[in-house]
């Protein structure tokens, strides 16, 4: 087993150089190099360029150097300091706001993980078990709405409605009394129902992805012959039924657990842009506007990186949960 | 002589007993003959759903494709004193006896309260008609004309099947002439997604070895970065200023350089599956070269994967695209898309105050549904020896 881990570990470190890379291009990409275009800013809000910062900046960054030593640079930064370069909107270490609102959003995206893997599995399972019912005929229905409503639609709707309806405006992640308040069971209590509102809407379309494929696997395990076999052998419904078609099917949803985490982070970006949370979305977009690259690549290279970890994490589960890949008999 | 139903009914089956039983020989013929398409064809009609969406995705594909002709008035037409004005309903009987389609027209005044602008019922009636002559217009920027499918039978009526935006302009004409832009756009970028996806999956089972290699770590670095932001930070590396075309072309690009890897994750395991068969072999040996054994022989062999796995996209780029010119990093402004109409209401005010605004958003979800239907079926039909 930790021969196993291990050996997919030292896989990893390749994919990660090669995302950086890619991710150091997007930030070179718009037109205009990174000095001049701070000189402009800073010139434009009426602040004193100055020029020991400026020096200071192309040493750090190696701004004079080619762009592949550039890389190198950047590179160095983040891996021995966690220096992220600077952000030219704020005037501010891209690490400080990284510090600021990452948290956030990576902590609406794991939540929406659990509660989308908490409600996908037992409603597939009740819906191939109960197929053609009343019940299942509704999950279908609630999974293609999920599908079809395009996230950014649901969380204005829901914003109208609940306005509406109660006169508040469900935006941010605490009402205006709390937002600079210290923790207390009261602003716990103020932020749960945004938080939920925010998972809910991420979570909807995966959740419906996750219902269908949970569903479709496990009818298609139901029809094999070994569950024939064993009802006809007189095992209980229930005890056959946990046993041994669920664990299949549950299979491939474990090893899609590192890719449902880039779609998540895209949706919570859109919803929280709509809520104004204070997520990196309204950060990343309002960068990327501003061409304010190095804030944004950072956003990308660790969103991503966190990505391959999540499937790491995902081949270990598949590894402890099902034994054929455990002994090595299996390869993909 | 009067004649019985019945009689007639019993001496037509007494008189051609063995025709049911030609009739299903006849089937089972036709299903031993048919070829795969038409297999398919068969398996996909029994679909209800599917069978539902085709029509519907047809019509959409019409109204938007010819949204000229279709919309009452051109999307840049504003009426002036009808700003944000609600959706003009349309009756068809006018105090108790039928006069055909009307509506009645709107005027605007201020709500003496809270100063807003209010419209009510000024009780003048205006005639709808088919095929009436309104703003003249170029079909396809082609052919010149002025003749709408249906609107006010009067130039310049208030017809407002949708309502209208804060500029005075149509809400419906816009949403049809929107759908054209994010439909289209669908289309181009999974043609795109198509060549990239078919080329480099098809090289990467065919070559293996190193090209396999390398295909499939850059599907692995790609789809690792999540697609919106990525979308968002390469949209947002184009330059500011170009045509509306360019800009239309450059994000199909970069929705099909982030879209591909799908497609060729299924393309490459079909062609290994196929790869070691013994008519692969035979071809290799009378001289063919790769290029032809790829696209003649083991492409055809799964077509219909291909489609199903294209179809599955469509929705998905419908709603990136939408999610991204909603956003502001899509499809800029003058270029009128779903995602762009939608902008309209980002802010609370608009959508509680005019929530007609919102009608474009049916049509994406709509469609979006209509397409997930069809590939449904699609996918139910690919494989119809089952």
């Amino acid at each position: 087993m930790t021969a196993y881990i291990v050996k997919r570990v030292f896989k990893l470190i390749p994919l990660l150089l090669a995302i950086s890379v890619v991710i150091f291009i997007i930030i070179q990409l718009p037109p205009g190099d990174y000095l001049t275009t701070y000189i402009i800013q800073q010139q434009s809000s009426g602040l004193e360029v100055n020029q020991s910062s400026i020096i200071n900046m192309t040493k750090r960054y190696g701004l004079d150097k080619p762009v592949y030593q550039q890389y190198f640079y950047w590179m160095k930064g983040i891996v021995t300091q966690l220096d992220f370069g600077h952000s030219l909107q704020w005037s501010l270490p891209v690490k400080q706001l990284l510090s600021e609102r990452l948290p956030a959003t990576i902590l609406i995206a794991l939540l929406t993980l659990c509660v989308t893997w908490g409600l996908s599995i037992p409603v597939g399972i009740y819906s191939a078990t109960h197929q053609y019912s009343v019940g299942d005929y509704f999950v279908i229905f609630i999974g293609f709405i999920g599908l079809a409503v395009p996230g950014f639609l649901l969380a204005m709707c829901a914003v109208y409605f609940i306005f509406v309806h109660t006169g508040t405006s469900l935006t941010g992640l605490f009402s205006a009394q709390y937002v600079n308040a210290a923790w207390s069971w009261g602003k716990v209590l103020d932020m749960l129902p945004r938080l939920g509102l925010v998972v809910f809407i991420v979570g909807l379309s995966q959740t419906a992805g996750l219902i269908r494929q949970m569903r479709a696997m496990l009818l298609d395990e139901l029809q094999k012959q070994y569950v024939i076999t064993a009802r006809a052998k007189g095992l209980e419904e229930k005890k056959l039924l946990w046993k041994y078609p669920i664990r299949m099917a549950v299979n491939p949803m474990i090893s899609t657990i590192g890719w449902i985490l880039p779609g998540l982070i895209s949706g919570e970006m859109v919803v929280s842009i709509i809520l104004s949370m204070p997520t990196m979305g309204p950060v990343v977009r309002r960068a990327l506007i501003a061409q304010d690259m190095y804030l944004a690549g950072s956003f990308l290279l660790i969103v991503s990186t966190l990505t391959v970890v999540g499937t790491l994490i995902s081949d270990i589960l598949l590894a402890v949960v099902d034994p054929r890949i455990r002994f090595g008999g299996v390869s993909e | 002589m009067t004649v019985d139903p019945n009689v007639i009914t019993n001496a037509g089956i007494g008189l051609e007993p063995p025709k049911p039983l030609l009739g299903k020989k006849r089937a089972q013929e036709d299903y031993e003959v048919a070829d795969q398409w038409k297999l398919m064809w068969w398996k996909f009609r029994k679909h209800r759903m599917a069978m539902i969406a085709l029509p519907v995705i047809a019509v959409m594909y019409l109204l938007t494709m010819c949204c000229e002709f279709f919309s009452p008035t051109l999307p840049l037409e504003r009426f002036k004193s009808h700003k944000d004005c609600p959706p003009t309903a349309i009756h068809l009987f006018h105090e108790g006896s039928f006069v055909g389609p009307y509506v009645l027209e709107k005027e605007s005044g201020l709500d003496p309260v809270t100063y807003r602008r209010t419209f009510v019922d000024s009780g003048e009636i205006i005639k709808l008609g088919f095929f009436v002559k309104g703003s003249p217009y170029k079909l396809w920027n082609l052919i010149p004309t002025n003749i709408h499918f249906f609107g006010p039978q009067e130039l310049g009526g208030e017809f407002f099947l949708m309502g209208t935006d804060s500029l005075g302009r149509d809400v419906f004409t816009r949403a049809l002439y929107g759908g054209r832009v994010s439909l289209s756009f669908a289309l181009v970028s999974i043609f795109f997604t198509f060549m990239i996806g078919l080329t480099l999956g098809g090289l990467s089972g065919y070559m293996g070895g190193l090209v396999d290699g390398l295909v499939q770590r850059t599907i692995d670095v790609i789809m690792s970065i999540p697609s919106i932001p990525l979308w968002m930070a390469l949209a947002a590396a184009l330059p500011k200023e170009m045509s509306s075309y360019t800009q239309y072309l450059l994000m199909c690009i970069i929705m099909s350089l982030i879209g591909w890897t799908g497609l060729a994750r299924v393309v490459r395991g079909k062609i290994l599956s196929v790869r070691e068969e013994e008519f692969v072999t035979a071809a290799r040996l009378s001289g063919a070269t790769h290029k032809r054994v790829i696209f003649k022989h083991m492409i055809p062999m799964f077509m219909s994967y291909i489609i199903v796995s294209i179809t599955g996209s469509i929705p998905a780029t419908i709603l990136g695209e939408t999610a991204l010119s909603f956003l502001g990093l899509g499809l800029q402004a003058p270029t009128i898309s779903w995602g762009t109409l939608l902008q309209d209401c980002q802010t609370i005010e608009a959508i509680a105050q005019q929530p007609w605004k919102m009608f474009p958003a049916a049509f994406i979800v709509i469609t979006v549904l209509m397409f997930n239907f069809a590939g449904d079926g699609l996918r139910d039909a690919a494989d119809p020896y089952k």
